[in-house]
C-alpha cells in the first residue's frame, strides 16, 4: 500500500462511487431548484404553512387540553368541600387511633359521597391518617400533597391514581389522575380524606384533540402546496410561453407574439410584451426601410455623379490628347484639370464606397484563394509608385500556397493601400512585406522605415480624413479615406487590421485574416510590433 | 486594319455622355449610332447590325439588364455594359444576362477602346483547327476556324466571349489558367481586374456544354487556384 502522493487531494472519499452519485443527484436537485420557480414556491409554501400548522396546533390543543383540565380540577375541589361536611360528621366521633372504627368510618363516608355523585365523575376515596392508612397498594400519595393537607389545607395534585374498575373486573392498573386532598378532623387527631379522580375520559379527549389537530393540519399543508403549485402553474405557464417567445423574438422572428386570454395581469403582461414585440419590430422595419433608402441614395447618387463625370474625364482626356497645340497657359490647366479630376474620382469612388459599408450593403465575394497571388498583384500595382519614391519592395513569403478564404478584390485593395502609404511615408527606403499564416490565421504585415507614427497616432489613422504629417510627401493625392475602407474590408472578413508606429523608427501596418469564413480570430501568425523593434 | 469601319451601337440615355463618346469613337475608327430609349434599343439593334454593342445598365423605358437579355436571344454580338455601379450584384447581374464584360464609370476613354477592341479582336485561327476536350464517353468537339462546337451529335451554340474561353482552355488542355491569365488571353485585360468576370462566364458556358453544370466534366475548377479543361 502506497501513501497517497503529495498533493493528491486527502478525502478520498469524495471519489466513491456513491459519494460521486450523490454529489451529483444533489447538483441535478441544485439545479433543479434554480431553474424551477414553482419548485421553490411550492417549497416555501409547504415549509411556511407546515410551520404555521405547527404553532396553531399545539396552541389550541394546549389551550382547549388546560381547559378541560381545569374543569374537572374545579369539579373536582368543589365534589371536595361537598365532601367535607358529610366525612366530618362521620368521623368527628371517630378515634384516629381505633382501627376498625376508622374501618368503619370510612365504609360509610365512601357510601355516601359516591352515592351523592357529583359532575366530577367516578372518582375513588383514601383516608389516611398518623395511624391508619387505607389507601389501595397500587397509589401513592405523593409527600408534598400530604404535607400540604396535614397543614389543614385543601390540597390537590396530578398523580397516578387506580383505573376505574369496569364491570369485567380488569386487572388493576394505573392510569394519569388527579388527587384533591383535606383534612378532616376527628375526635382525636387529624384525618386526611383524598379523593382519586381518573383522568382516563379527559386523556382520551385530549388524545382524540390531538389527532384531530394533527390530521387535519397534515390535511391544510398539503391543501395549501396543492394549491400552491395550481396557483404557480397558472402564474409561471404565461412566463414560460414569454421566456419562450423572448427567445424566438431574439433569434430574428419578428412576428412572434404571444396569445393573450382574459384581462388579469398575465394578460396584461402579454399585451405589454406582444406591444413590445411590435414596436420593435416597427421600429426595426424603419431602420431597414432607411437603410434600403440610403442604398438607394448612393447607387443613385452614384449614378447620376458618374454619368456627368465620364462625359467630363472623356473631354479632358481629348483636350490632354492635343495639348501640345495649346498655348503654354492652356497646356497646364489642362493638365490640371486632368489630375485634379483623377483625384475628385477617387475620392468620389471612396466616398460611395465607405456609404455602402454605412448602409451595411457592402458584401463579401469570398473565395479560397493564394494569399501571395493578392500580395503580388499588390505589389505589382505600386511598383510605378515605388520606382517614383526610389523605394524597393521586398517580399517575404513561404514557399507553399497560402489559401484563405477571402474576397480577393477586396484583400488586394487593402494591401495595395498599405503599401501605397508606406511608399508615400517610407522616404525611399525599402518597404518590407512579410506574409506569415498559422493553421487559423493568415497575416501579413507592411513595414516602413519612414518617420513612422507619433504616440497615440496608431489609433488615429484609421479615421477617416485624418492627416497625420501634412508635410509628408505624398504622391498618390489620397483620399484620406483609404485606411478607413481597409479597416471595414478587414472587419468584412472578421479580420484585424492594426497600426504600429514609432516615432523615427517607421511604421508597420498587420492584416489578419481568418483562414476559414466565419471563424473568430484569436491570435495573429505575425507579432504586430517589428521583432527588430522589440526591447 | 479594319476592313470596314466597325459598327457601334450605344444606347445611352445621357445625350452628353453620348455625343462625347461619338466624338472619341469617331476618333478611333469606330461608326457609333446612338440610342437614348430601352425600348427602342431592340429594333435599333435589328436595323443597324453593329459589331458590338454599349449599353448603359440605368435606362428609360426598358432596362439595361432586359436589352440584354433580349439582344443575347438572338444574336451573340459582344455586349460591354456601361455600368455606374460598383455593386457585386449589379454587375453580376449584367454578366449573367449576357453581357461580356463592362466597364464602370467613369472609364477612361482609352479603357474602354481597348475592352472594344479587344471583344472584336480576330484569333489566329489556324485553318482545320479542331479541338475536343471532354470525358471520352461524351467528348466536346470545337472547330476552331468555324466557330462550331459541338456535343454528342448536338451543336453548342456560344457566344464569341464563351466560344474564345472555351478555346482557350481547349488549347492547353492539361494547362491550369488562373482567372487572371484567362481575362488577360479572352478578355484582353493587361492589369489586374474583377475575377467575378470570369467565374461568371465559366458559369454560362457550363450551361451550355455540360451535361451537369453541377458536375462539370468539360470545364473543371481547380480550388484556390483557377481552371482547366477536362481530359479528352
Amino acid at each position: 500500500m502506497t501513501s497517497p502522493l503529495p498533493g493528491e487531494p486527502q478525502d478520498w472519499w469524495s471519489r466513491h462511487p456513491a459519494v460521486v452519485r450523490g454529489k451529483r443527484r444533489l447538483e441535478a436537485l441544485t439545479s433543479l431548484w434554480r431553474r424551477s420557480l414553482q419548485l421553490r414556491v411550492a417549497t416555501t409554501a409547504t415549509v411556511a404553512s407546515a410551520v404555521i400548522v405547527l404553532i396553531i396546533g399545539v396552541f389550541l390543543v394546549d389551550q382547549v387540553a388546560g381547559g378541560i383540565l381545569r374543569a374537572k380540577r374545579d369539579a373536582a375541589i368543589s365534589q371536595a368541600r361537598v365532601g367535607l361536611q358529610s366525612a366530618q360528621t362521620v368521623l368527628g366521633g371517630v378515634d384516629a387511633g381505633v382501627v376498625a372504627d376508622v374501618a368503619d368510618a370510612q365504609q360509610q363516608i365512601i357510601s355516601s359521597l359516591t352515592a351523592s355523585g357529583t359532575s366530577a365523575g367516578l372518582f375513588s376515596i383514601a383516608i389516611e391518617s398518623s395511624t391508619v392508612s387505607n389507601t389501595p397498594s397500587t397509589v401513592t400519595i405523593p409527600k408534598g400533597l400530604r404535607q400540604k393537607v396535614q397543614q389543614n389545607a385543601l390540597a390537590w395534585q396530578y398523580a397516578p391514581v387506580p383505573a376505574p374498575v369496569g364491570p369485567s373486573g380488569e386487572v388493576e392498573r394505573s392510569v394519569r389522575g388527579l388527587i384533591v386532598g383535606e383534612a378532616v378532623h376527628a375526635r382525636t387527631g387529624l384525618f386526611e380524606l383524598y379523593y382519586l379522580f381518573p383522568l382516563t375520559a379527559e386523556q382520551q379527549t385530549i388524545a382524540l384533540l390531538q389527532r384531530t389537530v394533527w390530521l387535519s393540519g397534515a390535511g391544510l399543508v398539503l391543501l395549501i402546496v396543492g394549491i400552491s403549485l395550481l396557483i404557480t402553474r397558472q402564474v409561471v405557464r404565461p412566463v414560460r410561453v414569454a421566456a419562450r417567445t423572448a427567445g424566438r423574438l431574439a433569434a430574428g422572428d419578428l412576428s412572434q407574439r404571444i396569445q393573450v386570454r382574459g384581462s388579469d395581469d398575465l394578460a396584461r403582461l402579454g399585451r405589454s410584451f406582444n406591444d413590445m414585440a411590435g414596436s420593435l419590430q416597427r421600429q426595426i422595419k424603419r431602420l431597414e426601410d432607411l437603410s434600403r433608402l440610403q442604398q438607394r441614395f448612393t447607387s443613385d447618387v452614384s449614378h447620376e455623379l458618374r454619368t456627368p463625370l465620364t462625359t467630363i474625364r472623356m473631354a479632358s482626356e481629348l483636350l490632354l490628347a492635343y495639348r501640345d497645340e495649346f498655348p503654354r497657359e492652356l497646356a497646364r490647366s489642362v493638365e490640371l484639370l486632368h489630375t485634379e479630376l483623377d483625384r475628385f474620382e477617387s475620392l468620389l469612388a471612396d466616398l460611395l464606397e465607405i456609404s455602402r459599408y454605412d448602409a451595411g450593403a457592402a458584401k463579401l465575394d469570398s473565395e479560397t484563394a493564394d494569399m501571395r497571388g493578392v500580395v503580388a498583384q499588390a505589389v505589382q500595382a505600386n511598383e510605378v509608385l515605388a520606382k517614383r519614391h526610389g523605394s524597393e519592395l521586398l517580399v517575404e513569403q513561404p514557399e507553399v500556397p497560402v489559401l484563405v478564404d477571402m474576397d480577393s478584390r477586396r484583400v488586394e485593395r487593402v494591401l495595395r493601400n498599405l503599401i501605397g502609404n508606406a511608399l508615400d511615408h517610407g522616404e525611399g527606403r525599402p518597404v518590407e512585406i512579410s506574409i506569415g499564416s498559422d493553421e487559423d490565421a493568415v497575416a501579413v504585415t507592411v513595414r516602413d522605415h519612414g518617420v513612422g507614427l507619433r504616440p497615440g497616432e496608431a489609433g488615429l489613422v484609421f479615421n477617416r480624413f485624418w492627416r497625420g504629417d501634412t508635410s509628408r510627401s505624398r504622391l498618390t493625392g489620397g483620399t484620406g479615406l483609404g485606411l478607413a475602407i481597409s479597416l471595414e474590408d478587414a472587419r468584412l472578413h472578421d479580420g484585424w487590421l492594426q497600426a504600429w508606429g514609432q516615432r523615427g523608427h517607421g511604421a508597420q501596418f498587420r492584416l489578419t485574416l481568418p483562414r476559414r469564413a466565419g471563424h473568430t480570430l484569436l491570435a495573429s501568425p505575425l507579432p504586430l510590433t517589428p521583432l527588430d523593434e522589440e526591447d | 486594319m479594319w476592313g470596314v469601319k466597325p459598327r457601334v451601337l450605344v444606347v445611352d440615355d445621357d445625350s452628353a455622355l453620348s455625343e462625347m463618346l461619338g466624338i472619341v469613337l469617331r476618333n478611333d475608327g469606330f461608326e457609333p449610332a446612338f440610342v437614348a430609349d430601352g425600348s427602342r434599343a431592340l429594333a435599333a439593334f435589328k436595323e443597324v447590325k453593329p459589331d458590338i454593342v454599349l449599353l448603359d445598365l440605368m435606362l428609360p423605358g426598358m432596362s439595361g439588364i432586359d436589352v440584354c437579355r433580349g439582344i443575347r436571344a438572338e444574336s451573340g454580338t459582344p455586349i460591354i455594359m456601361l455600368t455606374a455601379k460598383g455593386d457585386t450584384t449589379d454587375v453580376v447581374l449584367g454578366l449573367e444576362s449576357g453581357a461580356d464584360d463592362y466597364v464602370v464609370k467613369p472609364f477612361k476613354p482609352r479603357e474602354l477602346v481597348a475592352r472594344m477592341r479587344a471583344r472584336l479582336r480576330q484569333h489566329d485561327e489556324f485553318v482545320g483547327e479542331t479541338l475536343t476536350i471532354g470525358p471520352p464517353d461524351s467528348p466536346v468537339h470545337i472547330d476552331v476556324a468555324g466557330h462550331q462546337v459541338s456535343r454528342d451529335g448536338q451543336a453548342v451554340s456560344l457566344t464569341p466571349l464563351e466560344f474564345d474561353l472555351l478555346v482557350a482552355l481547349a488549347r492547353k488542355p492539361r494547362q491550369v489558367f488562373t482567372r487572371e491569365v484567362l481575362l488577360e488571353q479572352v478578355w484582353g485585360y493587361r492589369h489586374a481586374a474583377d475575377t467575378r468576370l470570369v467565374n461568371v462566364h465559366v458559369q454560362r458556358l457550363r450551361s451550355k456544354v455540360e451535361r451537369d453544370p453541377e458536375k462539370p466534366e468539360v470545364v473543371l475548377t481547380v480550388r484556390g487556384v483557377g481552371y482547366k479543361a477536362g481530359p479528352a
